[in-house]
């Protein structure tokens, strides 16, 4: 098991996988950093200086909208490396000589997942980490917290994951990380419509979106990144806003429940467990 | 259980959806010999093999691999493989695919060096040790994929159609290496369509089609003596009963045809005709090739 997760990480790292994905995460740290710096030298109407209050509203949003953007290019980059691991290694023959030797198959496929959730959790944790320390140098405003943030993101990474690694095992890899993503999307966009649903009070809508968040957990773990990203006033302001708020999709009024998050764990561990019965019994 | 066959197939049958890939198929390799499985392309040569490796899973029928029921991995650590689609991690050296083959295999970390090095040697892969194998030819990739098949020993070597890849020198570097792997007593069991790669180096073979085995034996039972020819002058009818007695006889020009005469019949047969008073100027072994063998069986003129 332990070796192959140390050929996986090898193999991201002699394919430039690694370094690419770290370098580009550098330039958009980069870029964002620059347009934190703006922000204090912005003037609200009438040409008045930015008032902290106002400071902290844009900043806060905007730092949500980057972690949006670092959650796309998680579940990206994870899809990207877990589609081909197990399909793309049985579609060339590399998995032939391996598989022959006496190894179960499911260390295999632990050993796969074990390393690329190591690059997706530091990956999560670093990207947060630059990002905080980006907009608190340049503005002054501090997420209120940031850890829980960078746990939600990495929960949706893994969970991106270990859906594209399950279809790996019976897919090839162009499919399985075309499905991954679509779902991933789906899943998002359900959300956003359930949150449409409250909004216009319509019970069915609104259901689909709560419906979407247990069959695939990865909008309802985006949504606990968001709430660990707003400050009280947002969230206070929020509830004073009325039902009509739940249309925005970047605005959640409360954290996932514990029963939720026990719910993201099992399905983690279920769809790894059926990713290994599933690869137990390919032919190849 | 060290008596037991390196390899038993028992009424093994493996179904793709409506397809038959195997159907019935018994087969035994001996410990210690070079075992050959011949047939056409889609004969259900690689199927058995996956079947025994635990690569594919069979539809009914068992077997047993090295003494260990089929599937059971740890059976496995004594099997080398050398699959016929092989490809090695392109961004790994040839060294490091050894080195993960190694510890894939389980073997203890002292034994790495001299085994890296051994199998370098083998493959006569020592000066691109430490290149890619995504920069190898391909016939370089078959000879690393031998070697990584060599690794730690092993008591049984399969061999899926090692040599596709691989010029006449290679080729001839290959039987040399299944013969050394004879000597030392390892058990090969070499897959392949290529007749004559299969006729110099194996000990028994299995001509397989659609998934049954047609005809198994060793080689000289499976070629045996399509008869003897004699051309000879001055024959009398008496003299021609006389040959009857080993097989029917027929004219064939000059010569005559005694079929189902084998070779230790050649005395009695020249000592018959120089009885009768017949002058023998030469006797010929008909002896069908495999690949006559191999159409017989599988009803081709």
């Amino acid at each position: 098991m332990w070796i192959l997760a140390g050929v996986t990480l090898r193999e991201g790292l002699r394919r430039r996988i690694l370094p690419a994905l770290a370098g580009l995460s550098l330039v958009a740290v980069l870029l964002t950093a620059w347009g934190y710096a703006q922000l204090p030298h912005l003037a609200a109407g009438n040409r008045q200086p930015v008032t902290p209050l106002q400071m902290q509203l844009v900043a806060s949003q905007l730092l949500i909208l980057v972690m949006f953007m670092f959650s796309f290019v998680l579940a990206l980059a994870a899809v990207f490396a877990a589609a081909p691991s197990v399909a793309g290694e049985l579609e060339s023959g590399e998995a032939l000589a391996v598989l022959a030797r006496p190894i179960r198959r499911r260390s295999i496929l632990i050993g796969k997942w074990l390393a690329l959730a190591a690059v997706v959790v530091v990956y999560a944790a670093v990207a947060t980490a630059c990002e905080f320390v980006a907009i608190s140098a340049t503005t002054g405003y501090v997420p209120p917290r940031p850890i829980e943030a960078a746990g939600y993101l990495a929960a949706v990474g893994l969970v991106t994951l270990t859906l594209t690694m399950a279809l790996s095992t019976r897919m090839p890899p162009v499919t399985a990380g075309i499905i991954a993503m679509l779902l991933f999307g789906l899943a998002w966009l359900a959300g956003v419509v359930g949150g449409i649903g409250l909004a216009f009070d319509d019970p069915v809508t609104a259901q689909l979106g709560v419906v979407a968040r247990y069959v695939l957990p990865t909008d309802g773990l985006w949504r606990g990144a968001i709430f660990s990203l707003e400050p009280l006033t947002v969230i206070v302001g929020g509830a004073a806003a009325g039902p009509q708020i739940a249309a925005f999709p970047f605005y959640v009024p409360a954290p996932p429940s514990l029963v939720y998050l026990g719910w993201c764990v099992v399905w983690v561990v279920a769809v790894l467990a059926a990713a290994i019965v599933s690869f137990d019994r390919r032919d190849l | 259980m060290v008596d037991a066959a390196a390899v038993e197939l028992r009424g093994v049958t493996k179904l793709y959806g409506r397809t038959t890939a195997l159907d019935g198929l018994d087969l035994e390799v001996r410990r210690g010999e070079v075992f050959g499985l011949l047939g056409a392309n889609g004969a259900g040569k690689t199927t058995a093999v996956k079947i025994l490796l635990g690569l594919t899973r069979l539809s009914s029928g068992s077997g047993s691999l090295l003494g260990a029921p089929l599937g059971d991995a740890a059976a496995r650590a004594g099997v080398g493989y050398l699959p016929e689609l092989f490809r090695y991690q392109g961004w790994l050296t040839g060294r490091e695919v050894l080195q993960l083959h190694l510890g894939l295999a389980g073997l203890a970390r002292e034994t790495w060096r001299e085994e890296t090095a051994r199998a370098l040697a083998t493959a006569d892969l020592e000066r691109r040790a430490d290149s890619r194998v995504g920069s190898y030819s391909k016939g370089m990739q078959q000879r690393l994929g031998l070697a990584v098949a060599l690794l730690g020993r092993p008591a049984l070597v399969v061999l899926d159609e090692p040599s596709t890849a691989l010029d006449p020198l290679g080729r001839h570097e290959l039987r040399g290496t299944i013969r050394g792997l004879r000597e030392q007593g390892t058990t090969v069991l070499l897959n392949s369509h290529q007749l004559t790669e299969i006729e110099q180096v194996c000990d028994r073979v299995a001509i397989i089609d659609r998934g049954r085995v047609l005809a198994i034996g060793a080689l000289a039972e499976l070629l045996r003596s399509g008869g003897v020819r004699l051309r000879v002058t001055g024959l009398s009818e008496a003299g021609r009963e006389a040959l009857g007695r080993h097989g029917p006889v027929e004219a064939d020009g000059a010569w005559l045809v005694v079929r189902d005469a084998v070779e230790a019949d050649v005395p009695e047969l020249v000592a018959v005709a120089v009885a009768d008073g017949a002058r023998v100027y030469g006797v010929e072994l008909l002896r069908p090739s495999l690949e006559d063998r191999f159409r017989q069986l599988l009803g081709e003129p």
